[in-house]
């Protein structure tokens, strides 16, 4: 128990300077960009003169030398703050907090279905490798896994909503339909499908493909071959056996999935309109809203690094032979 | 209660109708009873009610990109003014000849002499908070609010000496000097009346009501869900009696342009604007059955495409490239194939559909052996390679048929010996690289705002060659006789001296190619034909909605 808590001390010292180094590269990243939310909006207006470029550059502190900025910046996250969207005229952390259950619905959802059919998928085409079956996972695991996610996303909602009407293509709800209780939930349900499909299956068939592999590299083994050899029946040899061993990567890389929750759906959320976290950062990225763009990336940075140690934590559980240190 | 639309009609999307281009297999599906026993009811049977006006009912807008904001007075976005043209109101409106419609002046005087402007205000305004609307709130707006957040009306408004509010219902505005253009500027677009109460005395970026705007308009604001969508209502005490129409209006929040091509497609939207759809899916989309086009609508804006070119680096500074540049596109061609069909071939700085606008001037058909033979002439010799000169284009990152007319012009240009080498960046790259004049040429698209001096004379004038600033002279044109035409015609108050300066200016510009003007842009405003009356004014879908109706949606 000792050696995990001091291990548990040793990872969250580091990752802090692994979020200070983050926050310096993403800061010095961004300004590097040419152009300012200031003249990102006259563009928009229509119309600029100098004293309106000036009171935008004044209103978004865009006129304070560089290391001042970037002080202020770093001071004000290590004391909790995420800082301020001038653009947006709202705290960094209220926009993204409002976003957030949107996207980790959409993710979290995603996120256990592709972990649970790759798992599931991989494992039936190793066992049956070869036959009509495998061919068949091994196809489509490639298909999704090779097709770009919006052109999935977008002949889903021709075919679902557009020729068929069966599904919902925008948004999370039906706006203004002020549904509550058990018609709410269907209806949210409804609008979850097509977009959880689309994230889902990329990283299903990664899943998928990652099991197959590495349980056909495992299936051969010595160890293997004994748990046979006693006369173990085959379902018992599979999971206890071979698939504890080959899950290795997949949680390796589950574990990564894990950390891009929150702003890895950026195609996806554009595409069927849904209101969360990964279109926040596309649209401040546009627009240079600095301070949210920041604010995303240290709290997206912040869930990788967890992610790591917890990541590291599981793998001590499954195989005991790699010890914490 | 007003409201006539049911839940379940709300929530359309598990009983969409059956449409014509369906594939075999999915016709097959939907053959199914279920499928067959909720089909809309027929076009004939909609058709015969059409006339007569419905009140009530829900309108879905597309909202695209999402404003930072909805106080009108504080941004001038169009998304702002799409959602914010709805809550506030100006004094006047335009017809689409941009002839001044009463507003909230219900009446206007000017006089002879073009110095005193005059205001009769409605008596029976209130804003969405109750308080009445009177003189003082214009008077802030006009004296004080605006000239600080709107640097168009900064402009105008140099042109004002004095506002004042001799009664309640009354406001008048007197000139420094004859200034024609002023009665275009008083639109919602331009200068939208804020409430005085709220907003005097306050830092306007921070007034705590800027979450919640309060206007005069047809529509109050309810709801705004970050992301997802804006939701106005019905305002009961509206100045005009039975007005609004509508119950609701939804502007729903979509980021991708194939989906709000798909919105408009299934009737999740009502109304589409502005850029929203690729010109390349407007063809496909206007010929369905639900949806009609129309190019009115956009007179106030009236935007004008050209290719800027830097005329401080040569080649570019010698006015027989320019010209060579002109000759050397097929402008017919971009209009047809780049914009499919949308726009009118530019003869000069002008808008055709705004105020002022002459067609008497030097014209530039699509003529290669001339261009050739213009570059000829400034010594610019194809060499072994076939190329007499290299210039660098910025592409404009504001969708993809800027990108693909980009690739056109460096094709027809190639053909002439002009070798063209596209650079890529996004919007915030270009606008600086532009304001900088760190760029050889480019697109860009300009408002005009209904006359030439609120929007023309801004890009070819010396005085505006400012570094830094967006919509300036950026390419470094000057000509003093220019400046002077355009000073004197913008305080002339006389129709036919007015004119006659203008067509002058035309001319010059016109032989002197500051930009190369490729057309007068027309934007695709698509309407669900269950919608009437939507765009009836010079602003199109930014106006406030009190007339318009819908049918119940299918």
């Amino acid at each position: 128990m000792g050696k995990i808590v001091s291990f548990l001390g040793r990872r969250v010292v580091k990752s802090l300077f692994i979020l200070l180094a983050i926050v310096l590269i993403n800061f010095a990243l961004i300004r590097a960009a040419p152009g300012d939310p200031a003249l990102v909006i006259a563009g928009q207006s229509g119309a600029s003169d100098p004293q309106y470029i000036e009171q935008l550059r004044e209103k978004f502190h865009l006129d304070e030398p560089l290391p001042q900025q970037l002080w202020t910046y770093v001071t004000d996250v290590a004391t909790g703050d995420l800082g301020y969207s001038y653009r947006q005229q709202r705290p960094v952390w209220d926009l993204i907090a409002e976003r957030l259950p949107a996207t980790l619905l959409l993710t979290g959802i995603a996120y256990v279905f592709s972990l649970g059919m790759g798992l599931l998928l991989g494992t039936l085409a190793a066992v049956k490798v070869g036959r009509w079956s495998d061919t068949a996972i091994t196809t489509i695991a490639l298909l999704a896994y090779a097709t770009p996610l919006y052109w999935i996303g977008l002949m889903m909602i021709l075919l679902f909503s557009v020729q068929l009407g069966w599904l919902p293509a925008f948004g999370y709800q039906s706006v203004g339909a002020g549904l509550t209780g058990l018609d709410h939930f269907v209806d949210v349900a409804a609008h979850l499908v097509m977009p959880v499909l689309t994230l889902g299956l990329f990283y299903m068939a990664v899943y998928a493909r990652l099991t197959r592999s590495s349980i056909l590299e495992v299936r051969d083994m010595d160890f293997v071959k004994t748990a046979r050899a006693k006369g173990l029946p085959e379902r018992r040899v599979v999971v206890r056996h071979v698939l504890r061993n080959a899950v290795l990567p997949v949680i390796t890389f589950a574990g990564i999935q894990a950390g891009y929750l929150i702003g890895g759906s950026i195609l996806v959320e554009t595409v069927f309109a849904w209101p969360g976290v990964g279109r926040l950062a596309f649209d401040a990225l546009l627009q240079r809203d600095y301070q949210v763009l920041l604010g995303i990336f240290v709290v997206t940075s912040i869930m990788v690094l967890v992610f790591n140690i917890i990541t590291d934590l599981v793998y001590t559980l499954i195989d005991p032979r790699i010890e914490v240190s | 209660m007003r409201s006539t639309d049911t839940k379940s009609a709300r929530r359309a999307w598990y009983r969409r109708p059956q449409r014509g281009l369906m594939a075999a297999a999915a016709a097959a599906l939907l053959a199914l009873p279920v499928a067959g026993t909720l089909l809309p009811a027929t076009a004939a049977q909609a058709a015969d009610d059409t006339q007569a006006v419905q009140k009530g009912g829900t309108l879905d807008i597309i909202l695209n990109p999402e404003p930072p904001i909805l106080i009108l007075g504080l941004n001038q976005q169009a998304p702002t003014q799409l959602v914010g043209g709805k809550i506030y109101e100006g004094l006047l409106r335009y017809d689409h000849d941009l002839n001044p419609l009463p507003g909230l002046a219900k009446g206007w005087e000017i006089s002879e002499d073009g110095l005193t402007y005059t205001f009769h205000l409605r008596e029976n305004a209130t804003w969405h908070d109750g308080e009445p609307f009177t003189a003082d709130d214009v008077v802030f707006t006009a004296k004080t609010f605006t000239p600080e957040t709107n640097p168009r009306w900064r402009l105008i408004f140099s042109h004002v000496d004095t506002v004042e509010a001799p009664d309640d219902h009354t406001v008048v505005f007197n000139l420094k000097e004859p200034f024609p253009a002023f009665i275009i500027g008083l639109g919602v677009t331009n200068m939208p009346i804020m409430p005085a109460h709220i907003y005097e005395g306050t830092d306007y970026n921070d007034n705590e009501m800027n979450d919640t705007p309060i206007g005069t308009g047809p529509f109050k604001f309810v709801k705004w869900e970050k992301g997802s969508y804006v939701h106005l209502t019905a305002y009961d005490d509206y100045w005009q009696d039975g007005r609004p129409y509508l119950d609701d209006i939804y502007f729903r929040i979509i980021p991708d342009a194939a989906s709000r091509a798909l919105a408009m497609e299934t009737g999740d939207a009502d109304i589409s604007q502005f850029g929203n759809i690729e010109p390349f899916d407007v063809p496909r989309l206007s010929k369905l059955p639900n949806l009609e086009l129309t190019t009115k609508g956009y007179e106030m804006f009236a935007p004008m495409a050209w290719i800027e070119m830097n005329t401080r680096k040569p080649p570019l500074n010698d006015r027989r490239f320019r010209q060579a540049i002109l000759y050397a596109l097929d402008r017919g061609f971009i209009r047809d194939n780049i914009f499919f069909g949308l726009g009118r071939v530019a003869t000069g700085p002008i808008n055709s559909v705004t105020t002022q606008y002459t067609p008497d001037v030097q014209k530039y058909p699509h003529d290669p052996e001339k261009a050739k033979a213009l570059l000829d002439d400034m010594g610019l010799e194809p060499g072994s390679d076939g190329v007499r000169a290299n210039v660098e284009f910025l592409v404009m990152p504001y969708g993809e048929v800027w990108t693909r007319l980009a690739e056109y012009i460096k094709q027809a240009m190639g053909k002439v010996g002009v070798q063209v080498t596209l650079r890529s960046t996004d919007s915030a790259g270009w606008a600086q690289q532009l304001s900088n004049w760190d760029y050889q040429m480019t697109n860009d698209y300009v408002y005009q705002y209904g006359h030439p001096a609120l929007g023309v004379a801004r890009t070819y004038i010396s005085d505006n060659i400012r570094k830094g600033v967006l919509f300036s002279n950026t390419m470094g044109y000057s000509n003093e006789k220019v400046d002077e035409l355009f000073a004197k015609a913008a305080v002339e108050n006389d129709d036919a001296k007015r004119a006659q300066m203008y067509a002058e200016v035309q001319k010059i510009l016109a032989k002197d190619v500051p930009v190369a003007w490729l057309l007068e842009m027309e934007f695709p405003t698509l309407l669900n034909k269950r919608v009437h009356n939507a765009v009836t004014t010079a602003i199109g879908t930014s106006d406030n909605f009190a007339d318009v109706w819908v049918e119940p949606k299918q």
